[in-house]
């Protein structure tokens, strides 16, 4: 009997949360399925007729802000490694006892609601704001010259709030990596940039790998930074979705896209997993 | 390890690396203003003097925002919602996810992949499409959406999150000392909350806190689940476009504050623990 209680234990644990996961997490997927296959409207409700069609619909539809929007989640994803790269190396290897110090600088705007955040930007980048205004007087810049609205104004908001994202897993990589190692490869005549390219580099790739997988998803799916800091012609597809749902309330469209998103990111990360060689995605990411 | 290296290397290369190092010291600081340049700007401009709807330019130094802070009524609904939904989701996350944290670290057991993948699952789908099916899931229940619909959806997002920090505390455990206090004679029960609860408690607290931070911020889900009700991100969103008062920089300023207020006292409270 107490045998049997012991072996049942964990399932007692998980039941609860298992539950709450299966009615809110993984129920609403399917729903959410069998919605977009569905014909009908608000008011007088839905029936289910299995309308590939309006797949196709979506898609050909709204291909331009697909596709815009895995193109700045890619931009983004690579900015991010190379930006964040350079600073989760330097408090790994020179951070010395104030490591957790810079750490919590990182995470220091974390703090403040990350759609306050964005609308500061805004602020600051603003036509006549406290960037571009003197320059303007200046006439360091043209009076026409304006950020927001561009792109690169939306890709430099998302690389902003995701930065912590892919520094933190960069750096618990990095950190990792024992000093003797890299002393090693130079007492064998590695020049420096060997030993890092030989060496920390491999090391350090589970490190990037969880970093894409924590940004490339929510970047390609965020739509308040190019909501906030975009123009019509930055619109991403979050924005789409988000309009389909809550303005238009056209719901097997809106179900059909968010799929497509989610099937597209899936294949995304695979793939990636794939063409980079590592281990199990979810040994990866259980770690 | 660099001053290893730096002995035998030739000064030419020794001071080489060092400008190498100044060089991503410096990078380094750049990171950390550019991250921090807007959270000044809020709290800046929580200061100013401003005069019309538009708290865009700066007017001189006041306090009377502070003075003002819960004066617009809605606002502060909106600030309340938030902190009930918040306090809500901690508490039952946090109760949730350490339930599956604990089983997770503590036993073998059949299904356990299946739970962890869920566990990734949750993590990693974008936030934008759990909102979503959410809301298809509620819509075609015909229940109405509120306070109850969102707190649903932070405890859904939130358990996770709980779950991965208490199960990376359960996994590091010391059994030894479990089994010390059974062979001392407690029994499991008493075993449980007089030795493993207090050691994972941190864990717990931790798990908990990051649960009221991601439940408080959280925009995208809550989005489409609020309805009608408005939340302290909501009503910001709702703003912009006639301009934010300046009462939206005081309270995130004192959000932030408080924030940095636990963060700072919880590490300086676990430090010493952890030398001795």
């Amino acid at each position: 009997m107490g045998r049997l209680r012991r072996n049942l234990a964990p399932y007692f644990l998980i039941l609860p949360g298992g539950l709450w996961l299966l009615l809110f997490f993984a129920i609403p997927m399917l729903t959410m399925l069998s919605l977009s296959l569905q014909q009908g409207d608000v008011v007088s409700g839905y029936t289910f007729t299995g309308h590939w069609q309006t797949y196709l619909d979506a898609i050909g539809n709204y291909r331009t802000q697909l596709i815009r929007s895995l193109i700045y989640g890619a931009i983004s994803t690579i900015v991010l490694v190379v930006l964040a790269f350079p600073v989760a190396y330097w408090i790994a290897f020179y951070g010395g006892r104030r490591k957790a110090t810079y750490l919590f600088l990182l995470l220091l705007p974390f703090f403040v609601s990350f759609v306050l955040r964005t609308i500061s930007w805004r602020q600051i980048l603003t036509d006549d704001g406290p960037l571009l205004g003197p320059l303007k007087h200046l006439g360091v810049l043209s009076p026409a010259f304006h950020i927001l609205g561009t792109p690169f104004a939306v890709i430099s908001g998302i690389v902003y709030n995701f930065l912590p994202f892919m520094a933190l897993p960069v750096y618990v990589a990095l950190e990792r990596i024992d000093p003797r190692v890299v002393e090693a490869a130079r007492d064998l005549y590695a020049n420096p940039a060997t030993a890092f390219r030989k060496v920390v580099l491999p090391l350090a790739l589970p490190g990037v790998f969880a970093g894409v997988l924590m940004t490339f998803v929510p970047a390609s799916s965020d739509y308040v930074d190019s909501a906030v800091l975009g123009s019509s012609s930055t619109t991403m597809i979050g924005q789409v979705i988000q309009a389909q749902y809550l303005t238009n309330s056209d719901y097997p469209t809106a179900s059909a896209l968010s799929f497509v998103l989610m099937a597209v990111l899936l294949i995304g990360v695979f793939a990636y997993a794939r063409a980079l060689g590592t281990e199990d995605v979810m040994k990866v990411a259980a770690r | 390890m660099t001053q290893t290296l730096a002995r035998e290397a030739p000064a030419s290369v020794r001071r080489r690396r060092l400008t190498g190092s100044r060089l991503l010291y410096g990078y380094t600081w750049v990171v950390i203003a550019w991250l921090i340049l807007p959270v000044l700007i809020m709290i800046a401009f929580g200061f100013n003097d401003t005069k019309g709807r538009y708290n865009q330019s700066w007017d001189g130094f006041t306090l009377k925002w502070y003075t003002r802070v819960f004066a617009l009524d809605d606002l502060t609904q909106a600030l309340v919602i938030s902190l009930v939904v918040a306090v809500v989701t901690m508490l039952v996350a946090g109760a949730l996810g350490t339930g599956i944290g604990y089983a997770l670290g503590r036993y073998r057991f059949r299904g356990s992949g299946l739970v962890n993948l869920i566990l990734f699952a949750t993590m990693s789908a974008p936030e934008l499409v759990m909102g979503a099916s959410l809301l298809t899931l509620f819509v075609s229940l015909g229940v109405g959406l509120g306070v109850v619909t969102i707190t649903i959806a932070h405890i859904m997002f939130s358990i996770s999150f709980v779950a991965v920090v208490v199960r990376a505390r359960v996994l590091t455990l010391d059994r030894s000392i479990e089994e010390a206090a059974a062979d001392l004679g407690a029994n499991p029960w008493t075993t449980f909350w007089r030795i493993t609860f207090p050691t994972i408690l941190p864990a717990v607290m931790s798990g908990m806190l990051l649960a009221f931070a991601l439940s408080i911020d959280d925009f995208v889900v809550t989005n489409f689940t609020a309805g009608t009700t408005i939340t302290f991100p909501l009503w910001i969103w709702g703003a912009t476009r006639v301009g934010l008062p300046p009462q939206v920089n005081v309270m995130g300023t004192l959000i932030f504050l408080v924030g940095v207020l636990i963060a700072v006292t919880s590490s300086v409270r676990s430090r010493p623990r952890r030398r001795g």
